[in-house]
């Protein structure tokens, strides 16, 4: 169906596609405004970007929601990696029905209903085991959980669609299974993993609601920061802040996306080459 | 050894994320349902645990049915709910009347305009979602764009009063959860064969019953698991209508929330999340079959 969409379709699509961009825009034009006040433009300036250099309360929550989401997208691609060659190759085992149910909860669940079941579990953990104490571990063994059901559904999808007939070869001249899968389909999973990998951290670095309830006393993300700030309105210098994460991520992404696609069209290009 | 690996193998990479999502994610259920049936007391942790030991060691297990019973003799939680239920079904129903056409147009377009039209969808997706709320403010507000470009144009005299009311807490919701409708639409619109539509056009059906008979029946996944993403995430929505809303937009989010950090009701927190938890398993359960089927096909 790549017949040209009516110019009614078109116009519905780009209205909703400027929907989705223009409050961004604007906060990015107004985190440039030299006026404190957020209504009146009071000509160009940089200086919110200067101040947040020496606001050492959103430093560290950056560098505390940096370090979580390293560690976090780390351990989720490992596990849910893991998780989506089970569902994809395993077609029959015990918890398979139970493994799908987990990794598609996770989802859609309201973020409060998990964050208050993980605080009473940490909270009950830590009255029998004296472990673990609320703050950098809880958050990241909280974030886990949910980016791992991220990276499942990802690389699952993924999965679905490998061709099996090289890792059959690779095994048919005599590699094990393990060997035999990391040479051939691992390599073609690889963009899989790698956007997954980026899709956890900008999701961990982006969580506010479970942060909160299992984070610790003197442990607050960045999101747990900014939210504290936007609740008393907008203020000029979150403006500035919440543009910089925004272009950040938007250029990781944009970077990945353009990554991703060359090495993809060059590997269908070697693919196409050795079946000459 | 080898046998060994080969009999148990698959085990091993069954096992660390079953166990991981059972201990982090599914049991934590247990606990809140243990801590629902448990007294409140002032204490740390603010609740009497529901298994005690008496003197000489014996168990003693006492549950406390209070807090459900609690739950529907107070008015809030009831309404509460059932407010929440109605705003995520009316912006359900808005995402899929906006995110429908827009999926079907980028479904239609060509194989290099779909990368990047998917492409511009995803990216607000990626890019924070507090941040995007706080963006919208900066629309909506007294002195925000909206007000500022109506006024100019002269459709109205005096600023509208958006924020605050439940019209932003639906402009949020449909702002932010729109690209959750179109991913999961465009999929199955992408999928459809076109062959059966110009069969239709060929017996001489018009194209807004081809539309109607062919089309909307065979994108029901989509509609099913894209309506799901917004309904299910929309109704315990706590962001949303605590930096939007007014003081009148009680979801049920911002009652837990409340329950939880204000009155430091742990047992009754619990016990409104069992209770919401319980009433999301058949939108969830429908949501897992229907994105299975579409993972699958």
């Amino acid at each position: 169906m790549h017949d040209r969409p009516s110019p009614l379709l078109l116009s519905v699509l780009w209205i909703g596609i400027a929907i989705l961009y223009v409050p961004i825009l604007v906060l990015i034009a107004y985190s440039f405004n030299a006026s404190a006040l957020v209504s009146v433009w009071g000509g160009f300036s940089t200086s919110w970007y200067t101040a947040l250099v020496h606001n050492d309360q959103v430093l560290d929550a950056a560098w505390l929601s940096l370090q979580v989401g390293v560690v976090v997208s780390s351990a989720a691609v490992v596990l849910g990696t893991l998780a989506a060659i089970s569902l994809v190759r395993f077609t029959r085992f015990r918890g398979r029905l139970l493994l799908t149910g987990m990794v598609n909860a996770p989802l859609v669940m309201p973020e409060i209903v998990t964050g208050i079941t993980q605080l009473l579990l940490f909270i009950s953990m830590l009255h029998v085991m004296g472990w673990p104490h609320r703050g950098f571990l809880t958050i990241c063994i909280a974030h886990i959980a949910f980016c791992t059901a991220y990276v499942t559904v990802t690389v699952q999808s993924r999965l679905y669609n490998v061709d099996r007939s090289l890792e059959e070869a690779a095994m048919d001249l005599g590699s094990g299974p393990v060997r035999a899968f990391l040479d051939t389909t691992l390599p073609a999973i690889m963009p899989a993993l790698a956007s997954s990998w980026l899709l956890s951290f900008t999701l961990s670095l982006d969580d506010l609601v479970i942060s909160s309830f299992v984070s610790g006393p003197g442990a607050s993300t960045l999101p747990m920061v900014i939210f504290s700030k936007v609740k008393l309105g907008v203020t000029p210098d979150i403006n500035a802040l919440a543009s910089l994460i925004i272009c950040a991520v938007g250029a990781c992404v944009i970077l990945a996306g353009v990554i991703m696609r060359r090495a993809d069209r060059r590997r269908t290009l070697d693919m196409q080459l050795a079946e000459r | 050894m080898t046998g060994f690996l080969r009999a148990y193998g698959k085990w091993l990479i069954i096992l660390p994320p079953l166990l991981y999502l059972l201990v982090f994610f599914l049991i934590p259920f247990g606990f809140a349902l243990k801590i629902s049936l448990s007294e409140t007391a002032l204490s740390v942790p603010p609740f009497r645990d529901v298994l005690q030991f008496s003197a000489d060691g014996h168990p003693h297990l006492s549950l406390n049915f209070d807090n459900f019973r609690y739950l529907f003799t107070d008015e809030v939680y009831g309404l509460s709910y059932l407010y929440s239920l109605k705003t995520a079904f009316f912006s359900t129903l808005v995402c899929l009347l906006v995110g429908y056409p827009m999926a079907y147009a980028i479904a239609r377009s060509s194989k290099s305009m779909q990368n990047i039209l998917l492409l511009i969808i995803i990216l607000p997706f990626w890019t924070s979602f507090l941040l995007r709320v706080y963006a919208l403010e900066g629309i909506i507000r007294e002195t925000g764009l909206l007000n500022t470009a109506l006024l100019w144009l002269g459709v109205i005299h005096q600023p509208l009063q958006i924020m605050h009311t439940t019209a932003a807490v639906y402009l949020g919701i449909i702002y932010s959860y729109l690209p959750f409708m179109v991913l999961p639409l465009f999929a199955t619109l992408e999928k459809l064969d076109h062959s059966l539509l110009e069969a239709a056009a060929d017996l001489g059906s018009p194209p807004w019953r081809s539309f109607i008979d062919v089309t909307l029946p065979l994108s029901m996944p989509g509609i099913i698991a894209g309506s799901m993403l917004v309904f299910i995430p929309a109704i315990g929505e706590f962001v949303i209508p605590t930096l939007l809303g007014g003081p009148d937009n009680l979801m049920i989010g911002r009652v837990l929330w409340d329950e939880f950090f204000g009155n430091r009701d742990w047992p009754v927190a619990s016990a409104v999340a069992i209770a919401f938890l319980v009433l999301l398993v058949g939108p969830i359960a429908l949501y897992q079959h229907y994105s299975t089927k579409q993972l699958e096909a």
